[in-house]
Order: structure tokens, then sequence, then C-alpha cells
């Protein structure tokens, strides 16, 4: 019960603060309630459906590939491999840090790690329909356009500075 | 057009999961409900903010701090994506929000890449895991990229 309120502690304080408003200032108390409630039913119309997708994609897409295609040889392929399956993963940044490390201690190059943690972050099939969503199609596909080669880009330099004069990672991890 | 498309393939790849994989498919199920779950909170407090800026901050506020793509405004914003950690999920409709408050393409655009690019909180337990050298390389050219691809999407958007 505690952990709940612990949890809801913002959204309660807003509940409040909402009353209070109401309250005192009735105009701006209305403007606040109605767009939060305008947000909130636009939100769940259809997080439920994309939360499924995430669930989906999570279970049948298999991490397996990865540890298989994006060895010290790997090349173009095991970019592109680390790209789509960081695009299927669920879970925010931090949760792709140990599957990241997972597969440097598997002998994945140091540059595909980084481009896998870099697509985790930035380019989710799920996120990117809340992207269009919200934001509009041509917001998304810009970003989406300019985030893949950048990432790319990212994970070689990281790689060039981490690793100089080595292809290939061995990377300790604490 | 957009919510019906998304239930009609999410139902699609659902029936042909189930079919597939029944246990498979339960356990995504399980992973949807707990990923709703632990969202819900974080988006109820997001949603209630929105709802408080779009009330209370005029207009002229977010127009004059964001709206004009100062380097002062971007400065700002970006060190607010690059720090807080909002899920995805609820940092589109409140960048949305400013958006609708007034805020310039560029100015948004540098709080979503720099959100997701940028992870200062997270640091302490990427260093962890990758080595010091690897997280600060990370994140000063992910900052840099974020904040290049920021404003070539405020001149390319319009």
């Amino acid at each position: 019960m505690k952990r709940h309120l612990k949890k809801y502690f913002l959204f309660i304080l807003i509940i409040l603060i909402d009353l209070l408003l109401r309250w005192k200032m009735p105009a701006a108390g209305s403007t606040a309630i109605s767009s939060s409630v305008d947000y909130l039913v636009e939100m769940l119309l259809f997080i439920p459906p994309i939360f499924v997708l995430v669930g989906l994609l999570d279970v049948w897409v298999p991490r397996k590939i990865v540890e298989k295609h994006v060895g010290p040889d790997s090349g173009a392929k095991g970019v592109v491999i680390s790209i789509l399956v960081a695009t299927a993963a669920a879970g925010p940044l931090y949760a792709g840090f140990p599957v990241a490390d997972a597969l440097l201690k598997k002998g994945c190059r140091l540059a595909n790690a980084v481009i896998f943690l870099g697509t985790w972050a930035t380019i989710k099939i799920p996120m990117l329909m809340m992207e269009i969503k919200f934001m509009g199609l041509s917001f998304a596909l810009t970003r989406l356009i300019l985030t893949v080669p950048v990432v790319i880009f990212i994970g070689y330099l990281v790689e060039k500075i981490v690793e100089p004069g080595k292809g290939h990672s061995e990377v300790k991890s604490a | 057009m957009f919510n019906i498309i998304l239930f009609a393939l999410t139902l699609a790849a659902l029936i042909y999961s189930f079919k597939k994989d029944r246990q498979k498919t339960r356990q995504a199920l399980k992973i949807a409900y707990n990923s709703f779950r632990n969202i819900l909170p974080n988006m109820l407090g997001i949603i209630g903010m929105i709802g408080l800026m779009l009330a209370l901050v005029p207009r002229e506020t977010i127009e004059g701090l964001f709206g004009n793509n100062s380097p002062l405004g971007i400065l700002i914003i970006s060190a607010v994506g690059s720090v807080t950690l909002i899920p995805a999920f609820i940092a589109f409709p409140l960048a949305a929000s400013l958006l609708q408050a007034g805020a310039s393409i560029m100015a948004v655009s540098s709080f979503i890449t720099t959100l997701l690019m940028v992870g200062v909180i997270t640091a302490p337990m990427e260093i962890q895991y990758f080595g010091k050298k690897f997280t600060i390389m990370r994140n000063v050219f992910s900052l840099a990229a974020a904040l290049g691809m920021a404003v070539i999407m405020g001149v390319v958007l319009k």
C-alpha cells in the first residue's frame, strides 16, 4: 500500500493541485483538468495495443540471433542485425545495458554494442508509433532518417577511441 | 484512422502468434500487462503536469523561452532532456503539448533527441557495465549529435 502511494505520489499531488485550482481559479482549473483528461483518453485509446506489440516483439525476436551474428568480423551484417533486434526490444535504455554487456562478453564488436544501445534508446518500433501519433509522420521520419547514420557513426567513433588499433572488443566489465 | 490500423495490426499479430505458440503469446501478454502497469504512475503524473502547464504557464513564457530558437532556450531544454529520465512513451505527448504551448520545432526536437540519446542519471550504471571512457565518449558524442539533429529538424520541418 505504502509502495503504491509512493509510486502515485506525483499523480495524487497533481489531483490535489487541480482541485485547489478548480476552487480558487475556476478557469485555469478546468483548463488543466480538461487538457489532462483529453490526453489521458487519447493515450488510453491506443496504448494497450502498443504494449501488446511490445510484448509480442519481445518474445518472438530472439536475442540469440545477435550473439551469433555480431562478432568481431561481422561487418555490415552485424550492424543491420544489431539495429533490427534493438528496435524490437522492450524497456528503457538502462534495460539495454545488461544485454549489450552480454553481447560484448560473447565476443561482439564494440561498435556493434554501441549501435545496439543507440538503437535501443532511439528507434524502437512501438515508440515510433507513439511518435507518429503525437508528433506527426514527417517529424518521426525525419528523426528516423537522421538517427540511423548518426547511431552507426557514433558506434565506430566510440570503438576507435575506446579501443584504438583494435577491431574488436575485450572490454572488461565490472 | 491511425488507431484503427494499429488495432487491426495488433489483433492480426496476436491471432497469428496465438496459433503458432500459446505459451509464448501468454508470455507476451504478461509482458504487455507488466509494462503497462510499470508506466501507469509515471504516465498519469506526466499527463497531470501537461494539464497544469497548459493552464498555468502563459503561452508567452514558453514562446519567449523556447519559441524563437534562441541558443539559451535550446541549451536549457537540452539540459532538461539529458538529465530527466522520462520513458519515451510519455515523452512524446509531453513534447506535443510543448509544441501546442508555443515552443519551436527545434526546441522540442532537442528535448526529444537529448532525452533519448543522452543519459546523465543512468551514467553511473553505464560506467559499471562498460567503463568510464566508453560512457563519457558515448554520451558526449550523443549530445553533440542530438543537438545537430535538432537544428537540422528545426530547419527542415516547419
